[in-house]
């Protein structure tokens, strides 16, 4: 029993302090690290740590300034702006968190296929990359929405679908390389079968260019989110988003309740800064080399 | 390099051809048409005949085949059509906002290029320096910060300060002036959308000089210029900087490609008339004409503006040879 408890505390030290070593390491990287935490945090508890209710309007305290009853004011319909913020994180996580993954796991693994198959297939995919390559983000998001209509939903579809090409190229450039090693022809030779080749073989070692792209999408996918709900084309009313919450009143009242404006503003710069200075850090730390990400 | 020339402007074909038919078929899923629009979107009672006269004088009621080939073909002749829902040709619809685009984008451009390359390089320099970390700071803040939420503080920044300085507030004229009638009005309005993306802009470009600098300047030839004795400043700005410009080109290259189409949300916090309020515009009103040539454009921009950027990687480096 003793010898167990022996056996397990140096494991638990040396874990700290391999945390406490990165941190030292990557300051910037350990602190937003936090920051998303701490996000994820306010997002699963909004419900708990949300002041008000979210939703629920008041029509006597209408764009209230910053008070103790309403830290950051309220809005023109009279809800309280840090209730709507902190259920706002919700969206934008759930948007940037599926969108990310999906779309580089899809990006991924077309991809490493595109680089293992190459001949034809290869260069077929490629063109049809550049056509999604080349018509505008924002753009595509538009057409998609107004196929599909607006709502979280088919927001989240209208970001994932350019993060595909996006990713596929980063990926397949690094697969490229690793097709020219032997074990994968090893691995051919072998008799396995090129399913199993790309998927236990090849994508494992392009995970280092994955995850930077996957934490670097979750920023643009928040980013990509506010925008197109500020248009009216991604989440409706009166779902709590922070694009959203820049649309109408925002606009209409920025000279004399600018802190309607301000806030959701600062909310998304703060997520996505989070998002991106830990993707840096992450890159630094896995492979310098990747800096056009 | 010519043959290369040649030969990407031939891959253009597929590329663009593809763009073609995915803004083609994508557009005509979209539920509802321009005709049900114009006739039955106020709701009031009308003649289902009107509609299906609408349809057969616009030539949506052929098949889809058909009208794709014909508005394809329209591109070889340099017939690109007229608007469905103003029934001008498309080519006066598009002109003057794309006008406009392009004066931001270039505008945009400057201010990035003028921010990026000098504080890019100094913390480069200075890697690891309070003055590295502040400019990443600034620039990774730069990349989060929404432009259109940019675009709204700047607005309220002018207002605040001209209420202070001349005790009325001002934003900036909605009226678009040409540049060559009244360069200074058309300033006023055109410089706030510029500084709001050209800041992003500027972010990106700045991380891009960083990095590439930082790379080009652990090169043996650097250590060489530095040993025979050539000074800091030439070593930077005369060895180091030219070799550093090849990724930042890229990145300004795309970025402005992407400004061309991809300023809607700016455009609308600065009530812009420009080619991205155009196309939110045509794809509500189901202008198929309208929304096909403006994706057509903005593909064309962007291939264009790739084989430009390796063109200009030769210039830059006598080393790449294209052939």
């Amino acid at each position: 029993m003793t010898a167990v408890v022996a056996a397990a505390e140096p494991a638990e030290k040396s874990r700290l302090r391999r945390l406490g070593r990165m941190c030292r390491r990557q300051p910037l990287g350990a602190i937003s690290g936090a920051l998303i935490v701490l996000m994820a945090l306010v997002a699963v508890f909004a419900d708990v740590v949300a002041p008000q209710d979210p939703l629920k309007m008041n029509f006597i305290d209408q764009l209230v300034g910053p008070s103790a009853t309403y830290l950051l004011g309220t809005d023109e319909l009279g809800r309280d702006i840090l209730s709507r913020l902190i259920h706002g994180s919700r969206t934008a996580l759930l948007i940037g968190f599926v969108s990310a993954a999906v779309g580089a796991t899809l990006g991924l693994v077309l991809g490493v296929t595109s680089a293992y198959l190459g001949g034809i297939f290869d260069l077929v995919f490629q063109r049809v990359m550049d056509v999604f390559m080349a018509f505008p983000l924002i753009i595509m998001a538009l057409a998609i929405v107004s196929v599909f209509g607006a709502g979280t939903w088919n927001v989240i579809i209208a970001i994932t679908i350019p993060f595909v090409p996006k990713c596929a190229r980063v990926v397949r450039s690094s697969a490229l390389a690793l097709r020219e090693i032997p074990y994968i022809d090893a691995a051919r030779a072998a008799g396995f079968s090129h399913a199993r080749i790309v998927l236990r073989h090849m994508v494992p070692n392009v995970m280092a260019p994955y995850l930077i792209m996957v934490t670097s999408f979750i920023g643009q996918a928040i980013l990509l989110e506010a925008s197109l709900s500020y248009l009216g084309l991604g989440v409706q009313e009166p779902t709590p988003a922070w694009g959203l919450m820049l649309r109408g009143g925002a606009e209409q009242f920025f000279e004399s309740a600018p802190w309607v404006a301000i806030f959701p503003g600062l909310a998304i710069t703060l997520a996505v800064f989070a998002f991106n200075l830990f993707g840096d850090s992450l890159r630094d730390a896995l492979d310098p080399k990747l800096r056009s990400l | 390099m010519h043959k290369y020339l040649v030969k990407r402007t031939l891959m253009m074909i597929p590329t663009l051809f593809g763009a073609a038919v995915l803004v083609f078929f994508l557009m005509h899923m979209i539920p509802g048409d321009i005709c049900q629009l114009r006739y039955a979107g106020s709701g009031g009672s009308f003649d289902a005949g009107l509609i299906e006269r609408c349809r057969a004088e616009l030539g949506i009621d052929r098949p889809l085949v058909v009208q794709f080939f014909e508005w394809i073909g329209g591109f070889f002749v340099g017939d690109f059509g007229t608007s469905m829902w103003t029934d001008r040709p498309i080519t006066e619809e598009i002109a003057p906002r794309a006008a406009l685009s392009l004066q931001v984008a270039i505008m945009a451009t400057l201010v990035a290029v003028l921010i990026a390359l000098p504080l890019g390089a100094i913390s480069a320099v200075r890697q690891n320096s309070w003055i590295d970390y502040t400019v990443r700071c600034i620039s990774i803040a730069g990349i989060a910060m929404p432009s259109f939420w940019l675009g709204i503080l700047i607005m309220l920044g002018l207002l605040w300060v001209s209420n202070a300085i001349f005790g009325y507030g001002w934003i900036p004229p909605i009226q678009y002036v040409s540049p060559i009638e009244d360069p200074i009005g058309n300033l006023t309005q055109l410089i706030w959308p510029a500084l709001a993306t050209g800041y992003r802009y500027s972010a990106v470009a700045t991380r891009m000089t960083r990095s590439a600098l930082l790379e080009v300047l652990r090169e043996d030839y650097i250590r060489t210029a530095r040993a025979k004795g050539v000074i800091e400043k030439l070593v930077v700005n005369r060895h180091a900087l030219k070799n550093a410009m090849l990724p930042v080109v890229t990145v300004i290259g795309i970025e402005f490609a992407f400004l061309m189409g991809g300023l809607v949300v700016t455009e609308q916090v600065f009530n812009l008339n420009g080619l991205g309020k155009l196309f939110v515009e045509s794809v509500t009103n189901h202008d198929y004409t309208m929304t096909q040539s403006l994706v057509m454009l903005v593909a064309f921009i962007f291939v264009l503006m790739n084989i430009l950027i390796d063109v200009i990687y030769a210039w830059l480096d006598p080393r790449i040879r294209y052939s």
